[in-house]
């Protein structure tokens, strides 16, 4: 089937001429109407758009054209402005909203050939670890439906699993690419703070969030992130590195890599299954070669206290913008100042004032010192630890998620043990390094198991290419769910 | 740190938020749980350090000061809940008497 073949394996194939690319997004298409009743990946589904962008790409290749994904089928998060194609951010506040332009990282997978088949589902403002918190209802794991894909962006990780696309975008504000993914049993990088333009993408934590990419391989992630890395004027905090070959940085040898296995992303609460497979995936990277060694990361226990400051502090100020005026639902009252608290007390869901009001205190006078300010001190001692690691090691590796998928509803109302599940992603995200998520085995239900990949600010190369090292001689990567 | 619902009213109001008592109850109990959580990193010394802002070794990122294109003014107005002679119209920001409305 067209749907099982990876993003790599469809260039090469689309490059050969045995496939053109309208008949792989007619058999995305098909697949989504097939299964989309049943998983709820996509908020909205481009059919039209995706069929004449196919049908343009495969002109532009008979006149010669080899742009790097041409015709390649591709989910975007709905946290990621596309013109003229609805964007509601997972919020009802945004329902019916039309961008007026592009996000730069669409832009550039769209300008590199690719075909959107639509937007993905989203917990709100991405802010969830389950898409529970959408305001267009949760998605289903590909592996059991009775499961949540993870989150924030389910809807980008459950397409990819259930092989509605090949390969997505989503935005990791706190382990919103690399949680899901291993939920899913796909694989997802979240590139170092700085590396692609979050022009475009709907703000949430802005010290924090980076576009992220989800494929079936790490080969997959390496063409979809060459495509969107570098500098864009339009975001000030993307840096003007140049971006390297990652797919060059495929080598498949690790010999002599330094791996450290922090200590502290193996303690209680992490589900037996998950560290013995894990510590089986580590083991594998030894048998290529790598140097494995134990580290400590004394700092990580406090990544989850800091993030629930910084994050919602820095949401409750970019939320702002959602007041009825520009854009978005307007509960008129009839003054200006009642409006903005009808609207927002009617458009915004449970979690996103949940985290405005925590931002906001957190925020406020008597507190700034106490809350705020202090998480952001603690943060430097997170980043100080890892840059006490990475002058031993090369690459950090760990489990992605403590526990495998959990039931819908199960954690809905009880906001502090949803927020543990990020535990073992948001020291990366606080510390702007790269982080990826690859599949590494299964527990005894039957759900994925992901292994975490941790490298150095702009050391995507080496993460990627230890990530594909691993896929060479396992096949994890390429189970498909039983749908 | 207990967040009561007096707590709760006025955060809310500077959030501009309005919200059900049945919110406000949910949420002054989650919000006390949160922030006992978060109570933690009270035990850290960090007179000495400095605080993480931007992770990136940036100040400030400049442009040549040129005009250049920006939203057509129809697109920007597009998606407003209501306009008028080319600007976003609201409610009253102020009453007859001159006071906040």
């Amino acid at each position: 089937m067209l749907t099982d073949l990876t993003l790599s394996e469809a260039q090469a194939a689309l490059r050969a001429g045995t496939i053109t690319a309208v008949a792989l997004t007619q058999a995305h298409l098909e697949r989504i109407r097939a299964l989309e009743p049943d998983l709820h990946a996509y908020l909205t589904v481009t059919e039209d758009l995706a069929l004449q962008a196919a049908e343009e790409a495969d002109r532009r290749r008979a006149n010669g054209d080899d742009s790097p994904l041409l015709g390649i089928p591709l989910a975007i998060k709905d946290v990621l402005m596309t013109r003229g194609v609805p964007t509601t951010a997972g919020s009802r506040i945004l329902e019916g909203f039309l961008p007026p332009y592009t996000a730069t990282a669409v832009q550039r997978l769209l300008d590199a050939g690719a075909v959107m088949l639509g937007k993905t589902n989203t917990d709100e403002f991405a802010m969830g670890s389950s898409t529970e918190n959408s305001g267009y209802g949760p998605t289903r794991n590909p592996w059991d439906v009775a499961c949540v894909p993870g989150g924030s962006s389910g809807g980008s990780a459950a397409a990819v699993a259930a092989r509605l696309a090949l390969g997505a975008l989503g935005t990791d504000t706190g382990g919103s690419v690399r949680q899901p993914a291993s939920f899913c049993g796909v694989c997802a990088l979240k590139p170092s703070y700085g590396r692609v333009s979050r022009y475009g993408v709907i703000a949430f934590a802005s010290s924090l969030d980076q576009v992220g990419v989800f494929g079936r391989s790490a080969a997959d992630l390496a063409a979809l992130l060459g495509v969107i890395a570098g500098h864009d004027p339009r975001d000030g905090t993307s840096m003007t590195l140049p971006v390297p070959d990652y797919a060059a940085a495929l080598t498949g040898d690790i010999r002599g890599l330094r791996v450290g296995v922090p200590r502290e992303y193996f303690v209680e609460g992490v589900q037996p299954a998950v560290e013995k497979t894990v510590r089986a995936a580590i083991d594998q990277l030894a048998a290529l070669g790598a140097e494995v060694r134990p580290i400590s990361l004394p700092h990580t226990e406090y990544a989850l206290p800091i993030y629930y400051l910084i994050a919602p502090s820095e949401a409750s100020a970019n939320l702002a913008r959602f007041d009825g005026v520009r854009y978005g639902l307007r509960d008129a009252q009839g003054a200006l100042w009642p409006t903005y608290k009808a609207t927002r007390g009617k458009g915004f869901g449970p979690e996103v004032k949940r985290r405005i009001m925590l931002g906001t205190y957190a925020l406020s006078a008597g507190y700034y010192d106490a809350y705020y300010l202090k998480a952001q001190k603690v943060r430097t001692l997170i980043r100080q630890d890892f840059d006490r690691a990475f002058a031993e090691v090369d690459l950090i590796a760990a489990p992605t998620t403590p526990a495998t998928a959990f039931r819908i509803g199960e954690k809905a109302d009880d906001p502090l043990a949803m927020y543990l599940s990020d535990t073992l992603t948001l020291s990366a995200s606080l510390a702007g390094i790269v982080g990826a998520s690859v599949p590494c085995g299964f527990d005894e239900n039957g759900l994925p198991i992901g292994l975490q990949i941790i490298g150095p600010a702009f050391d995507e190369p080496t993460v990627l290419r230890a990530a594909d090292a691993y896929q060479r001689v396992t096949s994890w990567h390429s189970r498909r769910p039983p749908l | 740190m207990t967040f009561d619902r007096a707590m709760v009213a006025h955060i809310a109001e500077l959030a501009k938020l309005q919200l059900s008592d049945e919110e406000s109850e949910r949420f002054a109990a989650q919000l006390s749980d949160i922030l006992a959580y978060a109570e933690r990193l009270q035990a850290l010394d960090t007179e000495a350090i400095p605080p993480t802002a931007s992770v990136l070794p940036l100040r400030n990122v400049l442009r040549p000061d040129v005009v250049e294109p920006s939203l057509p003014r129809g697109e920007a107005l597009a998606n407003a809940p209501d306009s008028a002679d080319g600007q976003f119209r609201v409610d009253a920001i102020l009453d007859s008497e001159g006071g906040a409305a």
